[in-house]
């Protein structure tokens, strides 16, 4: 056992940890800003600020009863959640988290040591992301199928037909600041933005980043686009029958997916860790990450959810030929 | 801010491979384990039976529109596009011209392929009139 993997164990276990919390805390942010978006209070009385309403949403997930109900596939049923949280973690272990450092000399047993930014350093980075929450698609897939409940089949063909089409949109919108860089990998990406705020891609690249913006909130299911839940349609969508911490997963996993979006279009097109003048480049990500959260949040509480063939009408009709159109005037504009 | 480079880049993604599916599966078993000690064990007709299945718990068939599998053939058909433009992307200012001259005969193949589909109606929504 060298040093390589017990940092890598390390690391894994704190970022499983820290991202589990920042889910939880996600809900609590969620309702708190749209509460004072309503000119409500929100979560107040379970300690300060409603604090503890993470800590008694927990409980209440975990001893509420777990029931699998009749007809139900047993095995799809427990293993689809499951997948879903999973894939959602193992997105990050290719991204990058904050810069690498070096822990001080003064520490016992690990001073010295050079702490890598992301899990693992793959030169596929963009390619692994994306891939791997494209499969967090079988998640919801095999939740509906298992269920057999009309409502359950309903949401998870949405989801599928939702996330595959913004799928396409998403890699389209990726390539443009791909062929700029010249490189998958994420920490690529941000040396070649290391210049200030001058030097981002987001000047060079408007139009990509509003659609890996909008493909964003699609894929993470985010309003305008919360077409998998609606309870005037299809109830509950794929967790219909769900209960307990099972129906909780598929929360961290949405939760995860958000923190994932939004760190990849801080390192994108944002600037990713670079400093920012006197900011440090750690809290300068931390404020890029905390905007995008926040603007997920924000358009929430200003935009009605579209209906399914807009949704459609939007993805294949507007935002894919405009991706295509993008990446041939970036190829043109790069070779002249 | 370098690349640390090492025999087994792919290392961390097994591990967290591993951990988050034994983590998470754990956690939910120790939530049934848990959950099924508190509560009352009947196993009642209604409460086990699924959301809005009628009298008789009856096994809905799994069948959804035709127009979600058309939209999944047209996924597949763009998302080998997306496969293909991603190493050219990468290798693009090497390519140089003749990478992009060949990329857009192919972007444009594709395009004719897809304006087919949009004019057979593909794209579109079931009236409900």
């Amino acid at each position: 056992m060298d040093a390589l993997v017990i940092g890598t164990i390390i690391k894994v276990v704190l970022v499983l940890l820290v991202v589990s919390a920042l889910a939880g805390f996600g809900t609590y942010i969620e309702r708190k800003v749209l509460a004072f978006m309503q000119r409500r209070l929100g979560p107040a009385h379970v300690g300060p600020f409603g604090l503890l309403q993470i800590a008694a949403d927990g409980i209440k997930l975990f001893t509420k009863e777990d029931i699998i109900p009749q007809n139900a596939n047993k095995f799809i049923f427990s293993l689809a959640p499951v997948i879903t949280a999973a894939t959602a973690f193992i997105a990050l272990s290719a991204v990058p988290l904050f810069p690498t450092f070096i822990i001080p000399e003064s520490l016992p047993l690990i001073g010295g040591a050079i702490v890598p930014s992301v899990i693992a350093d793959v030169n596929i980075g963009i390619l692994f992301v994306l891939g791997m929450m494209a499969a967090g698609l079988y998640g919801p897939l095999l939740a509906g199928m298992a269920q057999a409940n009309k409502w359950g089949i309903l949401g998870s063909a949405r989801t599928a037909i939702q996330f595959l089409s913004y799928e396409v949109v998403t890699g389209l919108s990726v390539l443009a600041p791909i062929m700029l860089v010249g490189s998958l990998s994420l920490i690529d990406f941000n040396n070649a933005q290391i210049g200030g705020v001058g030097s981002w891609i987001i000047w060079q690249q408007p139009i990509a980043f509003v659609l890996f913006l909008i493909a964003g909130f699609a894929e993470t299911n985010r309003t305008p686009f919360d077409l998998l839940e609606h309870e005037a349609e299809i109830i509950s969508g794929y967790v219909t029958e769900y209960s307990g911490l099972r129906w909780g997963m598929f929360f961290i996993g949405e939760y995860s997916n958000m923190f994932t979006i939004s760190i990849l279009a801080a390192v994108i097109f944002c600037g990713g860790y670079g400093d920012i003048g006197f900011i440090p480049g750690w809290l300068a990500l931390l404020l890029k990450v905390v905007f995008f959260f926040f603007l997920m949040l924000w358009v929430r509480a200003s935009w009605p959810h579209i209906r399914p063939d807009q949704l459609m009408w939007l993805c294949w009709k507007v935002l894919m030929p405009l991706a295509v159109i993008n990446i041939v005037i970036t190829g043109i504009v790069v070779m002249i | 801010m370098t690349h640390i480079v090492t025999e087994h880049p792919y290392f961390g993604i097994f591990v967290l491979f591993v951990l988050t599916f034994v983590a998470f599966s754990a956690t939910l078993n120790l939530q049934r384990f848990i959950s099924r000690k508190l509560a009352r064990l009947d196993t009642e007709k209604l409460k086990m039976s699924i959301y809005e299945c009628g009298p008789e718990v009856t096994k809905q068939p799994n069948t959804i529109s035709v127009q979600f599998y058309l939209i999944a053939l047209l996924f597949i058909l763009f998302d080998v596009e997306i496969i293909f433009m991603f190493p050219w992307a990468v290798d693009f200012k090497a390519l140089g011209w003749f990478g992009l001259v060949e990329m857009i005969l192919f972007i444009l193949l594709l395009a004719i392929g897809f304006l087919y589909a949009w004019k057979k109606g593909a794209l579109e929504w079931h009236s409900i009139k």
